[in-house]
Formats: C-alpha cells, sequence, structure tokens
C-alpha cells in the first residue's frame, strides 16, 4: 500500500467531529483565576494614571495589573530579526507611559470567574491625556515614524531605463486584513510546584521559541517553561506568535501560585492579534515595445500599526525580495518604508509580502499589455524565467537564504493553465457577453510562492512492543492535516498500516528542539525529517530481523508490521513489536529500543508557482463583484495528499476572496477601528465561494528534499487579489483604474461613475 | 466568589437532566461549556455571526451565545456530542470526515449541528437551499466547497 500520493481520510478527524478536542478555551484546572485584559480606547494619548481601586473591591477579584506591575519585564523581543537596532519598537506586555493603538493592554484583572472579570475590567479607568494619532503614516509628514526601509537589487537599473521606449508608473494599494481564524486565542498557564515547572497550554505555530522567549522574559531556566499545543482553530500567520497576554498569563501564574486562564472574545482579537497587509507600493517599468521588461523599481510603505511585534519587518522582507515573481527582469529594485501608525500591530497572514507584492506586479502586467496593446498572456510568457534558467539564482536574499529558484516550468505551467480555460474560447465569450452588455471580465495571476523555510527540523520514531508507532515532531499543528501527513510518510516508508500510527506534535519537553509550523514548512521539513526517522528505524528492524529470520537484511521487506523475505510473504516473519521486544536493554549489543530520529536541514526554501485565474461579474448598481470562476493551477512537486492540497487551496482561495473584495480592518480620522465585529469585518460565505477548480500538476519536483515536495500551505491564496483586480479592470474596460483592494461595493462604484 | 444572584436551571441536554446554578446573564453556550462539561460547543464571536455555536434546540438551529441558560428550561436541546452512538458516527460526521469538509474543525459543530436541524426537516433540498442555509455560518479553512460536498452525501444517507 502506498499512501504517498493518496488522498487518505485524516487520522485527527475524529475527536473534532465529535466535540471531544481540546481547544484551548476547553481547558480548566481546579483554582483557576481568569484573566481580563483592559484595554485602550483610545488611538493615541500619554498614561496619567489608572485608577484600579473600584475593581480591586469587588469580591472575587485578585488583583489588577498595570504596566507599574510588570515593568521588570522586558517587551516582547523579535523572533526573526533581519535588521538591527529596531529594538525601541517592540510592544510591551502592558502600556507604562504611552498607549499608541485602541486595543492596547493597559491593565489587567484576575478574578473568580470570567465574567466577573469582564464587570471588573469596566471599572478599571485608565486616564488618558489624548494626542494626536497617525492614522494614514503616508499623509502624515513630519510626525511620522519610519522605523527602517528595506531595499533588495540587483541588475543595471540606469541602462535599463536609459532611453527605454515605454514607462509604466502605477500606485496600487492593498487594505489592511489579516487571518482572522475562527478560533480567538486563548491561554491556561499554572506552575506546577511538584516538577519545579511552569506549563502554558495553548501554544501553536512555534511552541519551542516561545517557550525560551517565555522562560527569558521572567528569568526561569529553560527547562522550567513547558508550552503545549492542543487543538488549534486555524492559524494563518498570525497564531502563535507570542503576544502579550500569553506572558501575562505565565506571569501571573508565577505570581500568585494559582492557574490562570485567558480566553479573547472576537472584538478583542480584531483589536489585538496581528493585522497584515495594508502597503501602497508605487512601481515604474521600462518596457520594450514587444512587452520584454528592462527593469522595475518599486518604491512602498507599510502601515506597520503602533510596535513592531515578533516578525519585526519579515513582511517587508519578504515584499521586496518576492516581487519579482516568476520574471526575469534583468534589473529591480525596491525600497520599503516601514511606518508606524496608531493602530493594531502588524505580523504575517498566509502568503505574507506575495499577496500583496503579487497584486502590484500583475495588476502592471496587465496595464503594461493595455498600453502596448497586446495579449496580458503573452507579456507574462515573454518574460517568465525559461525552464534552462533553473535554478534560478535571482542575485538577492529572502529571508536571509539566497533566493533561488529551485525547479520549474514557468511557460509550461502557462500553457497548461491556457489550455484548461481554452483561453481563445473564454475571452471571446467574455467579449460577446459584454457586447451584450453584461460587466464581465477575465484576469490572471502568476505567482511564485517559497516554502520550505529551515534551517532544520527533527522527528522522532518509535515502535513499540505492541507494534504501534509513534511520530514525535517539533512542528506544530494549526488544524492542517499534520497528523495525517507525517503518518503516510512513516507508514509507507517503514511498512505498517496508518492506523497503528500515532503523532504528537507541539510539546516543547518532547523533543530539545523543533521550530513550528510557519511559511509552508511541515511537509516538506518535518514530513523529510520523518522519511528519514522512519528509514532508520527500518534499518534498525531489517537488521535484528535478519539475525532472527537467518537472512540477509537486503533480503527482507516490511509490510503492515511484519518483516519477511521478499517474496514469500507466507513464509517466516517477524513482527515489528517483536522485534522492538528483541531490542529491550540488555538483549543486544547495540542501542536498546526500535527507535530513531532524523534530522532534515535545508539552507535554501523551495519555490512553488502557479497561475491563479479568475472569472468576475460586475453589477454596477450594487457595485457586487461575484467571481464566477476561480482556476488554480499549482505545482508542488509531489502532493502526499492531494485532497488535503487541494483543502488548502480552496481556503486559501477563499481568504484570497476575502483580501480581494471584503475584508478590511477601516480606522477613522481619529484611530478608531471601524471593523471590530463580524458585523462590520466581513469574511466570506458560502455565498461569495465559487467552486475553486483546482489543477494540481507534480511535474517539478524538488531536488532540494527526498520527498521532492513543495510547500502548499499559501499558494492558494497568492494571486486571488491579483486575478480579481485584473478580471474588474477587463469587466469594467477600465485597465488602469483599478489600484486597490479590496473592492467593496463602493470602490467598485466609484470607478465605475468616474471611468466606464 | 460573589454573592450575585443564581438561579437554578434544569436543562435537558442531549436526553439528560442538569441541574445548574447560573446567573441569569449566563449565556447558554457558557453554561453548556463551563457548567454541563460539554465543550464540544464552540464559540467563535459571541455576537451571533459566524454560527460556530450552533445546538439544535427543540429540533431548531440556534446560537447558543445568543440565548441565556435561563430561557431554556424545559427545551429540549441537542449538541454536538449528541450526534454519534458509540463509536458509530452520525452519517453527517461520517460525511465531514469521507469528505474532507474540515480542516481546523473548530467551526465544525455549529455546521454539523446546522446541518443536521436542517435535513431532519428538509431531506431532499436543493443545491440553492444547501447554499443559503449554510451561508449563516463562517468557516475560515475550507473554502466551503467541502462542506457542501459533506452536506449532500449526509442528505442522501439519511433520506436511506
Amino acid at each position: 500500500m502506498s499512501y504517498v500520493g493518496s488522498s487518505v481520510k485524516r487520522i485527527e478527524d475524529r475527536p473534532l467531529l465529535t466535540g471531544k478536542a481540546r481547544f484551548a478555551a476547553d481547558l480548566s484546572l481546579p483554582d483557576q483565576l481568569h484573566m481580563r485584559v483592559v484595554r485602550s480606547p483610545v488611538a493615541h494619548g500619554r498614561l496619567v494614571e489608572i485608577d484600579t481601586s473600584e475593581a480591586l473591591a469587588m469580591d472575587g477579584v485578585e488583583a489588577v495589573w498595570t504596566g507599574d506591575d510588570v515593568r521588570n519585564v522586558p517587551p516582547i523581543d523579535f523572533r526573526m530579526p533581519w535588521v538591527e537596532g529596531l529594538e525601541r519598537f517592540r510592544q510591551p506586555i502592558l502600556a507604562t507611559d504611552h498607549v499608541r493603538y485602541v486595543g492596547e493592554p493597559v491593565a489587567m484583572v484576575l478574578a473568580e470567574d470570567s465574567y466577573l472579570a469582564e464587570d471588573a475590567a469596566e471599572l478599571v479607568f485608565a486616564g488618558i491625556e489624548e494626542l494626536d494619532p497617525v492614522v494614514d503614516p503616508l499623509a502624515a509628514g513630519p510626525g511620522a515614524i519610519e522605523t527602517t526601509v528595506v531595499e533588495k537589487a540587483y541588475g543595471d537599473l540606469e541602462g535599463a531605463f536609459e532611453d527605454a521606449p515605454v514607462f509604466v508608473e502605477m500606485e496600487l494599494a492593498v487594505g489592511r486584513h489579516s487571518g482572522v481564524p475562527m478560533e480567538t486565542r486563548g491561554a491556561l498557564a499554572h506552575y506546577d510546584a511538584t516538577r519545579s515547572v511552569l506549563e502554558m497550554f495553548g501554544a501553536a505555530k512555534v511552541p519551542h521559541h516561545n517557550r525560551a522567549a517565555i522562560a527569558s522574559m521572567l528569568g526561569l531556566p529553560l527547562g522550567a517553561v513547558v508550552l503545549r499545543e492542543g487543538h488549534v482553530g486555524g492559524g494563518f500567520g498570525i497564531r502563535g506568535e507570542l503576544y502579550p497576554e500569553d506572558v501575562l498569563v505565565c506571569l501571573a501564574a508565577l505570581r500568585l501560585g494559582r492557574p490562570i486562564r485567558w480566553v479573547e472574545d472576537r472584538r478583542e482579537h480584531m483589536l489585538a492579534a496581528n493585522h497584515s497587509r495594508d502597503q501602497v507600493h508605487r512601481i515604474r517599468a521600462a518596457v520594450d515595445p514587444d512587452g520584454w521588461i528592462r527593469g522595475v523599481v518599486d518604491e512602498f510603505w507599510v502601515d506597520q500599526g503602533a510596535y513592531l511585534r515578533t516578525h519585526q519587518v519579515t513582511v517587508t522582507e519578504l515584499t521586496t525580495s518576492m516581487l519579482p515573481g516568476p520574471y526575469a527582469w534583468p534589473a529591480y529594485r525596491s525600497r520599503g518604508h516601514v511606518m508606524l501608525s496608531n493602530k493594531t500591530p502588524c505580523g504575517t497572514y498566509r502568503a505574507p509580502g506575495r499577496y500583496e507584492s503579487t497584486f502590484v506586479r500583475e495588476r502592471l502586467i496587465d496595464v503594461i499589455a493595455h498600453r502596448l496593446g497586446l495579449d496580458p498572456a503573452e507579456v507574462r510568457r515573454r518574460n517568465l524565467v525559461q525552464p534552462e534558467r533553473m535554478p534560478f539564482k535571482r542575485g538577492i536574499t529572502a529571508l536571509g537564504t539566497e533566493l533561488t529558484y529551485d525547479s520549474g516550468d514557468y511557460p509550461g505551467l502557462l500553457d497548461r493553465t491556457l489550455e484548461y480555460l481554452d483561453y481563445e474560447w473564454l475571452t471571446a465569450d467574455l467579449a460577446r457577453r459584454r457586447s451584450a452588455g453584461e460587466l464581465v471580465g477575465f484576469g490572471m495571476g502568476f505567482f511564485v510562492e517559497k516554502s520550505g523555510l529551515g534551517p532544520f527540523d527533527g522527528v522522532k520514531v518509535t515502535v513499540d512492543e505492541a507494534g504501534d508507532v509513534l511520530v514525535t515532531t517539533g512542528v506544530a499543528s494549526i488544524g492542517q492535516g499534520v497528523e495525517t501527513v507525517l503518518a503516510q510518510v512513516c507508514a509507507d516508508t517503514l511498512g505498517v498500516g496508518i492506523e497503528s500510527v500515532r503523532v504528537r506534535h507541539g510539546q516543547t519537553d518532547d523533543l530539545a528542539y523543533g521550530m513550528g509550523a510557519f511559511a509552508s514548512r511541515v511537509t516538506v521539513m518535518s514530513g523529510s525529517a520523518t522519511l528519514i526517522a522512519a528509514r532508520g528505524v527500518r534499518r534498525k528492524a531489517l537488521e535484528l530481523a535478519a539475525s532472527v529470520l537467518e537472512a540477509d537484511p537486503s533480503d527482507l521487506t516490511i509490510e503492515l508490521g511484519r518483516v519477511f523475505v521478499r517474496g514469500s510473504a507466507g513464509g517466516p516473519a517477524i513482527t515489528l513489536g517483536e522485534v522492538a521486544r528483541r531490542l529491550r536493554p540488555g538483549l543486544t549489543g547495540g542501542d536498546p529500543g526500535l527507535t530513531a530520529e532524523g534530522w532534515f536541514q535545508a539552507d535554501h526554501m523551495v519555490y512553488p508557482y502557479g497561475i491563479h485565474a479568475a472569472v468576475v461579474r460586475v453589477d454596477p448598481d450594487s457595485g457586487l463583484v461575484e467571481v464566477e470562476r476561480l482556476v488554480v493551477c499549482y505545482e508542488v512537486g509531489k502532493a502526499v495528499n492531494p485532497e488535503l492540497v487541494n483543502g488548502q487551496i480552496a481556503g486559501g482561495a477563499a481568504q484570497g476572496i476575502g483580501g480581494a473584495l471584503l475584508e478590511d480592518f477601516a480606522y477613522d480620522e481619529s484611530g478608531q477601528p471601524l471593523a471590530a465585529t463580524f458585523m462590520d469585518y466581513l469574511m466570506p460565505t458560502i455565498t461569495e465561494m465559487p467552486d475553486v477548480e483546482v489543477l494540481l500538476l507534480e511535474e517539478a519536483p524538488s531536488p532540494l528534499n527526498p520527498l521532492g515536495v513543495k510547500g502548499a500551505g499559501e499558494g492558494g491564496i497568492t494571486a486571488v487579489g491579483a486575478a480579481i483586480a485584473n478580471g474588474v479592470a477587463d469587466a469594467l474596460g477600465c485597465p488602469e483604474e483599478v489600484t486597490r483592494l479590496p473592492l467593496g461595493p463602493e470602490r467598485v462604484r466609484r470607478i465605475v461613475a468616474d471611468f466606464a | 466568589m460573589s454573592e450575585r444572584t443564581k438561579v437554578e436551571v434544569t436543562l435537558a441536554v442531549n436526553g439528560r437532566s442538569y441541574r445548574v446554578r447560573v446567573e441569569p446573564r449566563r449565556t447558554l453556550a457558557d453554561t453548556l461549556r463551563d457548567d454541563c462539561g460539554l465543550t464540544g460547543t464552540h464559540l467563535g464571536c459571541e455576537h451571533g455571526v459566524c454560527g460556530a455555536c450552533t445546538i439544535l434546540a427543540d429540533g431548531q438551529p440556534v446560537r447558543s451565545c445568543l440565548m441565556f441558560a435561563v430561557q431554556c428550561e424545559g427545551m429540549d436541546l441537542r449538541t454536538v456530542e449528541d450526534l454519534a452512538e458509540g463509536d458509530r458516527l452520525h452519517p453527517i460526521q461520517q460525511a465531514f470526515w469521507d469528505n474532507h469538509g474540515l480542516q481546523c474543525g473548530f467551526c465544525t459543530p455549529g455546521f454539523l449541528m446546522l446541518a443536521t436541524g436542517y435535513l431532519e426537516q428538509n431531506p431532499d433540498p436543493d443545491e440553492q437551499e444547501l447554499r443559503a442555509v449554510l451561508s449563516s455560518n463562517l468557516c475560515r479553512c475550507t473554502g466551503y466547497q467541502n462542506i457542501l460536498k459533506s452536506v449532500r452525501q449526509a442528505a442522501e444517507v439519511m433520506r436511506g
């Protein structure tokens, strides 16, 4: 049986289907206190005083802390520091002198009951002297704080722009939106005096990193902090980063010696958890009449919000390095200004820097095609990196690694997509519909993703005496099917049934190292590590079985947990459980136990790629955009579980549609958030979703890992905004006027009124 | 503990009777989760939009975050924990499993109860009706198409 490559059902589903799962808010401990965070109601101000007396007087309120009570705890450090000298922009766990966004934690209440904690929090009065807020860091002038500028460049720009026959210049912007997982954040911490360990449940994404950060912030030895990941209700980049609330919960558990439980409500989530995107680009291209792009200069501004959180300037870094995408532009420079404002701080959200830069690049391509009177698909083709140039070295870095596209046939993928769409027929059909009065259009976006960020991950595979297999991994599960994928790889490699495999993840005391779940890295890194570890176990099993069966190890095979001579399944055999029994300490000369660790290291990322294509229809009266078709053609190298990959792509596409048409963390001029509930922050329902058509290609396996896989977590979202925007421009006959996402009804009606 | 007024309520959940003492303002969802120990019902927004907390009250899908426990005395309440019979999954659960109708699984109990309530009363819905019904709940992982597929399969199985 080969599990890898087949859409086996997920092994993690039963508890999720029966209501037996354990998400953070499902956990309780005896004698626990409930934490409620008091948040700033204003965007910018000087914190004069905080009156906690009324709250403290309430029966059942155990403590109220302000910034003064936690001054000894340092601000939250960067997990990914790309630029030096930005420490002063880090966020404290409670505001001390100033508040800088609506929702910033200024105090915390601990009470016997969660309702009571909320009551008490309402009685904490923060005296704040209001200051002018920065809500548009581009327009703010000298008051705006630019933390740093990230620049990447290669090639001879001057030469490219000198005497170029055509210049195209655009200003393009992507709105502020974010992951918004269905489960809000939550944490439960307690100090276990019997083991001298501070334990926090509710970790996700990067438990090992956060354990080290919490230990360091609270002055504890590394081994005295344990983080536990249970079920996680969606990650998307934002969940699992270290936030002030995680540290507050741990600190309170330590100081009071009682379990502390915190569950975020939805409004808090919209104000407190990382926002993302929100970039304005000014981009300029030097172009030949045949569509060949000689060079591109891009300057952009990121509205980072009030602080630099754990990702520091990761999104800006990725935007600058990934903006050229699939094209062979010989000269390029991009400069990203990381601007502070009085809004919720930003972090990464699925395809960070790529959703934005792909929108900018692919919109630019369509405008270039329009100016030159060429077909947009042909302009793309003319500029693609050709397969014979793979691996393609861009000459810049991304996330500290050399940006080298590992493998791929970009023109081939374009052909496949156009063929699937029956491009000529489709464009003719849309032209016919347009002449009949409908506002319909087609748009596409070509993108390169990145995945499998190293530097390493490890897996331990152990077979017990009953023949059951335990896979322990240092990565995390945020609901994407990690257990199933690792079990598939392990079962195939070892030769066991998938039902005998269990997977443990996200427990910091299982393995000394663990990198976590982000950057579409889990299947690449942990999948490969599982393969290596399972091979180690297999080797050990075959060696022992060979001595028992009096055969040569190379003549043996393992199926469904039985070792026997290849070709004689009915002959003498030994089970893996029996092998494990014979490997008890003292019974063999070598290391006891049927177990092995596997470590996979990677210096380079792998780069999946694809095309999103959209057919859209605009209702000129309401301004509503309907996505009639969304096609995603995606090269993943190898799909371990095609249905899981399809699910990742369809889910990503839905979020992409949200960002393209609906989702917007808008603010008013005083810095008050206008979208803090699901009534105002609109996410796609089934009504907005077409049946996403996925063309999964496995034609360019990555040479950089033993499975040949490329990550699939983000490619579903990357070019949705670009494709839909190009489709709307086509539908409206306004090729140059669609410049901003989201394309909500108001914006679309304005374009229709002004230009169409 | 504070001495705010609590009242005694008897709730009939999944065929079992729970006698609980709650404040009148305590939501049904919190009561189910914290006082009855039925944490399968999830809270995604607490303002009635996302539908993760959907349960059945007298057979009707309702948002348990928008109801108070004290309103529910005498009602027949059913939650996700009631669907499976021992190890045997309900057809709607089986269908979600078969069709990859879930990823993180957080919104899943709400969708399961919404679909169950609807299919029990409308065994043979057409595509458009199903889309309209499912549009009342939010999922952030799947893009919905496998949820729709799952509910279609369950409808077929439940019709027998």
